[in-house]
């Protein structure tokens, strides 16, 4: 289908984008920032949104780019998701931020749709947000009254809410870098190319000098109405020594990891009801730690 | 209504668009290049890739207005010279369509792919046009026409990637 009729405005700063934002928002029109396009277009086309104006970030070159701050990476809000893949400061730095965006959609997708734009669309079936939640990102916003910064913890708030105000932009994302001796893994369950995530699971782990496991990170992806941590799981797995499984078939990692649905509430939908969503949650949970303890 | 400049297979336009105008619009109902299709609403399907910038794009899923400034190729604007590119000919060679609703959008997602991978392996090829859907599921022949394309271009490497920087400045010397 064809969106409905819309004003087009394109600032030519930041600051500029904030003022139009700020003015609508008095004048209590809906308008809504444009990123990549790639959720908020298919959107328009189907009438699910009628926003009265669009904002198109696409050409503030402010907004795009991956720099290494030391203890963080810094990724711009408008940086493509095949320009995060390619980066090799993401590469080294935070690997998981490159496993999960080369997951996201298909090549033309990635060279449209933006590294912010998956964070502000806040759809719990995205790869990105439950990232983010796993590696606690900080994401930095700015509208006209100034600059504020916040936690992955606070910033999915409901589904699509993600906590901005309307006349605020996200300008971009703080990255910890974890350190040495972590391992990550991105475990993405589809059925069909391309598809979104039925369930996936974000993990880092790192393992003490005595090889048992000292810290687990777990974000879940659509097994809920926001991205989750499974923390449960990952009280669960501290302390483990990740053994090959024993000749009695126990495996400690799998008994932690049969925690991971712990406190979640997945959808129910074309793809899975809400107990195979469970179901898979445990499973992938166990392949992606063993998967990132290498 | 804003006017855009944008370039389309070479040739410079300028038209006035409506905001909500989409660029695979804009193509095929200003401009005339009916040769990229509309497949779905959603952006799933992938016929109407085009290259925007020299990178894949799917048309549909980009307003004209964002294409203000860029260059834009369609799979009309493939051949050179009354030859085909050498995808054409390798899907053509390989028996790639059936139908043909997804072979334009396939045609260039394949280009922009032998672009990072010059020499895919089946699975690379699989992976890369993943995001292009064949209602008539004749992926193997797809799969390998991509392959034979690769290997005649690595042997004939003056045929060229459209919308590449490096091809307008060997166009320009
Ligand atoms: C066929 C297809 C398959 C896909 N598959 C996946 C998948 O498997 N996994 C996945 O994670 N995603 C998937 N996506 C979504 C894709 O990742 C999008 O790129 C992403 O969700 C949105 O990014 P965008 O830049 O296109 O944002 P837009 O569509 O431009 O915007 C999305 C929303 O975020 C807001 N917004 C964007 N940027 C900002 C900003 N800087 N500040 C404030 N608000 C902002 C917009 O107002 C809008 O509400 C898919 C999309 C398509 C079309």
């Amino acid at each position: 289908m064809i969106p409905a009729p819309f004003d087009y405005v394109r600032p030519a700063s930041v600051e500029d984008a904030c003022r139009v934002l700020a003015d609508a928002e008095a004048a209590g029109d809906e308008v809504k920032v444009l990123a990549g396009g790639q959720s908020l277009l298919p959107l328009l086309r189907l009438r699910l949104a009628y926003p009265s104006a669009l904002v198109d970030l696409g050409r503030l070159p402010e907004l795009r780019g991956v720099a290494d701050r030391g203890d963080h990476v810094y990724i711009g809000a408008l940086t493509t998701h095949d320009e995060v893949m390619r980066s090799g400061v993401v590469r080294e730095h935070v690997p998981l931020v490159a496993l999960a965006t080369a997951t996201v959609a298909d090549p033309a997708v990635r060279h449209r749709g933006t590294f912010g734009g998956s964070m502000a669309h806040a759809d719990p079936a995205g790869d990105l947000p439950a990232v983010a939640l796993a590696l606690d990102c900080v994401f930095v916003v700015r509208s006209s009254d100034g600059e504020r910064e916040i936690p992955a913890a606070e910033f999915f708030v409901d589904y699509l809410e993600p906590a901005l105000g309307p006349g605020e932009v996200l300008l971009g994302v703080r990255v910890p870098k974890l350190g040495s001796g972590w391992g990550f893994h991105y475990e993405k369950f589809h059925r069909t190319a391309q598809a979104w995530a039925t369930v996936g699971v974000a993990v880092a782990v790192r393992r003490g000098d005595g090889g048992a496991i000292e810290e687990a990170r777990i974000g879940l992806t659509n097994m809920g109405p926001t991205p989750v941590r499974a923390r449960v799981a990952e009280a669960a797995l501290r302390g483990v020594a990740p053994s090959p499984a024993g000749s009695n078939g126990s495996d400690p990692l799998r008994e932690a990891c049969a925690q991971a649905d712990a406190g979640t509430s997945p959808p129910a939908d074309l793809h899975a009801r809400p107990d195979y969503r469970r179901h898979l949650a445990r499973v992938l949970t166990r392949r992606a730690v063993g998967a990132a303890l290498g | 209504m804003p006017r855009i400049t944008v370039s389309v297979d070479g040739v410079t336009y300028e038209e006035e668009v409506e905001p909500r105008l989409l660029l695979v619009h804009l193509l095929r109902d200003r401009l005339g290049k009916t040769g990229t299709p509309v497949g779905c609403d959603t952006g799933n399907c992938g016929a109407c890739t085009v290259t925007l910038d020299g990178r894949s794009a799917k048309s549909c899923s980009v307003l004209a207005v964002q294409a203000d400034g860029s260059e834009v190729v369609t799979v009309e604007g493939l051949a050179r010279d009354g030859r085909w590119h050498p995808m054409q000919e390798a899907f053509h060679a390989e028996h790639a369509l059936q139908c043909g609703y997804c072979t334009p959008g396939m045609l260039m997602a394949a280009i922009d792919l032998l672009r990072d991978d010059p020499d895919p392996s089946e699975e690379a090829v699989r992976r890369g046009l993943e995001g292009n859907l064949c209602r008539c599921t004749g992926y193997t022949n797809i799969v390998r026409a991509v392959r034979r394309a690769a290997a005649e271009m690595s042997r004939a490497p003056h045929e060229r990637m459209p919308g590449a920087a490096e091809d307008r400045e060997a166009a320009a010397s």
